[in-house]
């Protein structure tokens, strides 16, 4: 039965959320949810989930009053009342259904608070509107990326010699491999936004309210006299990029986010060019491990159906990776809508799988990969948590990978980017095939060695 | 156990509200009060909170549809809206279900919306819900379809009511039913517990008159089976001979719902959650209410033997007698093991509207003390008792909750004891009817602080270090950063049950784990521990 209204168990959430998570991504901001309490406590319930770590944020708190009068006295009383008491750097404000359907304005209310005095000298207010009724999880984190280049990036006419990378929704680990990368090559970039430090923070025995990490204010102002700028993702960092460009007339490139080999031989060569640097012994030995890798264990990645879903900047480079390891990738949904998915995955999966099954947008939910693993079965599922029913129901070997992942740790630690990445994930990929292997191999072809 | 000085709580009081604009300060200072189980101060709750000032405390949706709704198995939660609420409200909660046989309906794994897009936002969105329901229906032919509507959904005033009706009547053989239960009504979860309440009592109860058996009937209210607490609740009930009709609604069917009318007694357990509806099945059909809580062993047992006498039943009384005798010795000899490692230890529980009163049981059995607590989205008469609901102001939040008009139903209403016979119950101790609060069971000089803010919380363990704090998941991992253990109290960090005797042996087990852990002494480096005495040392090689 083909559906056209009804979603059923989402490949995707709402705006609200991806541009927290990116706002947690600037040194000493607060993100701050325009809308009714629940938004907030979901989002900061979510993301503590997934990476099991504090997540501060604060909400405008609306009532039935400010939602028929608008919102704006909660707002400025909010950024009084989180200036006074929590001492942030900047807030970084975005709205919500609620807030987007009356009609507030954010730029508005916040020059208001401006003029009110509510905002401290050498204090911020940054905003982005992420309506949860339009897009997706990742492209309200892209709003509030380029958010932050059109309210800090600032081009003084001295150009620096740094390269802007434009993070797409990673990990933190995979922000703080990014950094080794690029210093690995001798390259100065500036990473924004950059969660790492600050959503895998030490245990101290203190809270830091604002950990030490996230790209500083004037960091993110300098990115405006930068030479260039690469864009890891074409949904969740480009627009970041492309909000530069426009405000500073930083000419960007856009490039996957590096997960596998191709993807990452990709972003280094591109870097190196930028940088003007070249890709020394030691990449290009990592690199060789991780093909070292794939040639030792070939026969047990080839031709193995794979069913995966998630969000399409992880998705399309991940695609490319298992055709890379000889896989089979025949079934993918992602709930994101933009039509440049199919079409990449399209020129991915032409010569290898052409008749793959693709979706994204309305209805491309877990149920209908559900469905489709039913009618074609699949030796492997990659997903986020909510992969596991399926994994029980149909007994196939699941690899998490995305977001959320409420179930097990290491995302946040361990690079899925790079050729590190690429190691763990062919590693995670790997076990699950062979256990299953093992555990339903009869006795006598039960192999010790393999 | 060491004896701690603890600082003056009035000291302490002044020291959360200092950093506070003024205005915030007044506000929040009427909610921090020092407790006097004597007197019992008046405590501000079930207002706004205020804007910017971080808040455990979520929306009227996540109440209805997340707690209150979502616990039943075979009801379709049809979420109308943007895709985030239901996303975020799939499978979160851990009401933990157990569908009859393999081919059980269970619908909780699913997660369903009508994913709204900005032109439904801007040319209305029933057309699309109607559709929605269609295809759920078609999908699954469940019993019933619940409408939960979000933000946009009242703002733009699509009338799922209206659609409800309308799709109950075209189905025919399927129960539709709306909650308007958008996330800015009300001040918190609170507001959508009601809504819930509301429309589950007009839609629901009472459709099914069948006799469904059974000697000592009783309704389980206000208990969501997290981590199976109403797997052992449902157990120690079988075993004392009691039939639970129905369970609002952990592990539940909607036809418990239906049949609900039936039973003779309701006992409530989150007594904020769910006394809208025991109040209204008194009123119309005759079943009175009456406070139970199986959070602690000592309680379980007390409340047993409260059920068995209401039933005023000798052999009923004696059973739950054997059955508390057989349960004890279990519960003693872990407590007997543990009390000494949790004796003098301090604990502080914020969360919820019913949980951070009974949680004090627990600790209590375990020689911990409580020194702050306070609800997340409780009422006064969940602080200070019942006697306080006439002399609390209505405000304009909780004037916009419906309040259903209830009268005795002609042909149902059936008073299952007498007023006289309610009186002499009374007058033996059982309090039917009411709730005396968290206040009176607290020490005097402990404080008590309704809807408290991440910065004094902070503050709060700054000042007292306790051993154990008890909230959500927002909170978990900040206080634990401060080298404090912090205990889930919504999802139990993923363990439980924790009610009835075996749910306390899992409890004492592990708090005593939590606050006795290898791992908090490891916190600090070696060399951050004593680093004047490895300078020496290096010095001197």
């Amino acid at each position: 039965m083909e559906r056209q209204a009804l979603t059923i168990n989402p490949a995707k959430t709402c705006q609200p959320i991806g541009a927290m998570y990116a706002a947690l991504g600037i040194h000493g901001c607060l993100p701050h949810s325009h809308g009714s309490q629940g938004c907030c406590s979901y989002h900061r319930s979510t993301l503590t989930r997934h990476y099991k770590e504090p997540v501060m944020a604060a909400t405008s708190s609306f009532t039935e009053g400010a939602s028929v009068f608008g919102g704006q006295a909660n707002l400025v009383t909010a950024i009084n009342n989180i200036f006074t008491v929590y001492e942030p750097d900047l807030i970084a404000v975005h709205s919500t259904c609620l807030s987007e359907t009356i009609g507030d304005d954010l730029q508005q209310i916040v020059t208001k608070a401006k003029d009110d005095g509510k905002i401290p000298e050498g204090k911020h207010v940054i905003y982005a509107p992420t309506p949860s009724f339009v897009g997706s999880h990742v492209t309200g984190y892209a709003n509030m990326v380029a958010a932050m280049a059109e309210h800090f990036a600032e081009n003084t006419g001295k150009q620096l010699d740094q390269i802007n990378i434009v993070a797409g929704w990673m990990e933190p680990a995979d922000m703080r491999e990014i950094k080794r990368l690029a210093k690995e090559l001798g390259a100065n970039i500036q990473l924004f936004p950059d969660t790492s430090d600050v959503l895998d923070a030490p245990q101290t025995g203190k809270h830091v309210f604002y950990p030490k990490g996230g790209i500083s204010v004037p960091a993110l102002k300098s990115t405006g006299d930068s030479k260039s700028s690469i864009a890891l993702g074409c949904f969740s960092g480009e627009p970041g990029a492309i909000a530069l460009d426009k405000k500073c007339s930083v000419p960007f490139k856009t490039e996957d986010i590096p997960v596998g080999l191709r993807a990452t031989d990709r972003f280094l060569m591109r870097l190196s060019k930028a940088a003007g640097v070249t890709i020394p012994e030691s990449i290009t030995d990592e690199r060789g491990r991780l093909v070292d890798l794939m040639t030792d264990m070939e026969q047990y990645f080839h031709g193995k159906k794979v069913a995966l879903f998630g969000d399409p900047d992880d998705l399309i480079p991940l695609t490319e990776f298992l055709l890379d390891l000889d896989m089979k990738p025949v079934h993918i949904v992602s709930g994101t809508p933009g039509k440049r998915f199919e079409q990449r995955m399209r020129d991915i999966l032409a010569d290898s799988v052409p008749d793959a099954n693709i979706k994204n947008g309305p209805q491309a939910d877990i149920y209908l990969l559900h469905q489709w693993i039913k009618n074609e079965p699949v030796d492997l599922l990659i997903g986020n948590t909510y992969g596991k029913y399926i994994a029980r129901d149909e007994d196939i070997p699941f690899v998490r990978y995305g977001f959320p992942i409420l179930d097990r740790v290491g995302h946040s630690y361990f690079p899925s980017v790079g050729y590190m990445g690429g190691l763990r994930l062919a590693e995670k990929i790997l076990e699950v095939l062979m256990d299953r292997q093992d555990r339903d191999a009869p006795e006598e072809s039960f192999e010790l060695v393999m | 156990m060491e004896s701690r000085i603890l600082p003056d709580p009035s000291a302490v009081k002044e020291e959360l509200i200092k950093k506070y604009p003024p205005k915030v300060a007044k506000k929040r200072g009427k909610a921090i009060i020092v407790n006097d189980p004597e007197e019992i101060p008046q405590v501000q709750a079930n207002i706004r909170t205020i804007p910017g000032i971080i808040t455990q405390r979520g929306c009227s949706y996540a109440g209805c549809k997340g707690v209150v709704l979502g616990p039943t198995r075979d009801i379709v939660n049809l979420v109308h809206g943007p895709i985030g609420c239901s996303f975020y409200a799939w499978l979160t909660r851990r009401n933990q279900t157990r569908p009859d046989g393999p081919e059980g309906e269970n619908f909780m794994t699913y997660c369903f919306s009508t994913d709204m897009q900005e032109e439904h936002v801007v040319f209305g969105g029933e057309k699309k819900l109607k559709q929605a329901i269609q295809e759920a229906y078609d999908l699954f032919h469940p019993k019933a379809i619940g409408i939960f509507s979000t933000c946009p959904v009242g703002l733009i005033g699509d009338d799922v009511h209206a659609v409800a009706k309308e799709m109950r009547e075209k189905l025919g053989d399927c129960n539709v039913f709306g909650f308007s239960c958008e996330g800015y009504k009300g001040v918190s979860q609170s507001a959508g517990h009601h809504i819930a309440n509301n429309q589950v009592f007009k839609h629901v109860v009472g459709l099914d008159d069948s006799d469904k058996g059974g000697k000592f009937k009783i309704n389980m209210l206000g208990e969501y089976n997290i981590g199976g607490d109403a797997f052992e609740i449902e157990r120690l009930l079988e075993k004392c001979g009691i039939t639970m009709v129905a369970s609002f609604s952990g592990n539940s069917t909607i036809n418990q719902f239906e049949n609900s009318h039936t039973a003779d007694l309701n006992v409530v357990m989150c007594h904020r959650s769910i006394n809208y509806m025991a109040e209204m099945m008194e009123t119309k059909y005759g079943i009175p209410w009456m406070k139970v809580n199986f959070i602690g062993a000592e309680s379980s047992a007390k409340s047993l033997r409260r059920i068995a006498q209401y039933f005023e039943d000798d052999e009923l009384m004696a059973r739950v007698e054997e059955v508390i005798a057989e349960e004890m010795p279990a519960v003693s000899s872990v407590i007997e093991e543990i009390y000494p490692k949790t004796k003098g230890k301090l604990a502080m529980l914020f969360v919820g509207g019913s949980r951070a009163h009974h949680y004090q049981e627990l600790f209590g059995e375990l020689g911990m003390e409580t020194l702050s607590a306070g609800y997340e989205f409780g009422h006064r008469d969940d602080y200070e008792g019942r006697r306080v609901i006439p002399n609390i102001k209505i405000d304009a939040d909780s004037k916009n909750i419906e309040e259903l008009k209830v009268t005795a139903d002609p042909g149902k209403y059936r008073p299952r004891k007498t007023e006289e016979e309610l009186a002499k119950l009374k007058e033996a101790g059982l309090d039917i009817r009411d709730y005396e609060g968290m206040m009176p069971d607290m020490k005097k000089g402990s404080l008590v602080i309704d809807d408290i803010s991440h910065y004094e919380s902070e503050k709060l363990i700054e000042l007292y270090k306790p051993d154990i704090f008890c909230a959500g998941i927002k909170e978990k991992y900040v206080v634990q950063k401060m080298g404090v253990p912090l205990k889930q109290l919504h999802s139990y960090d993923y363990g439980g049950p924790y009610a009835g005797f075996t749910g306390a042996i899992n409890f004492y087990k592990d708090i005593d784990r939590m606050v006795n852990s290898r791992v908090w002494k490891l916190i600090q480096a070696p060399w951050e521990e004593a680093p004047s005495e490895l300078e020496a040392d290096y010095v001197t090689q």
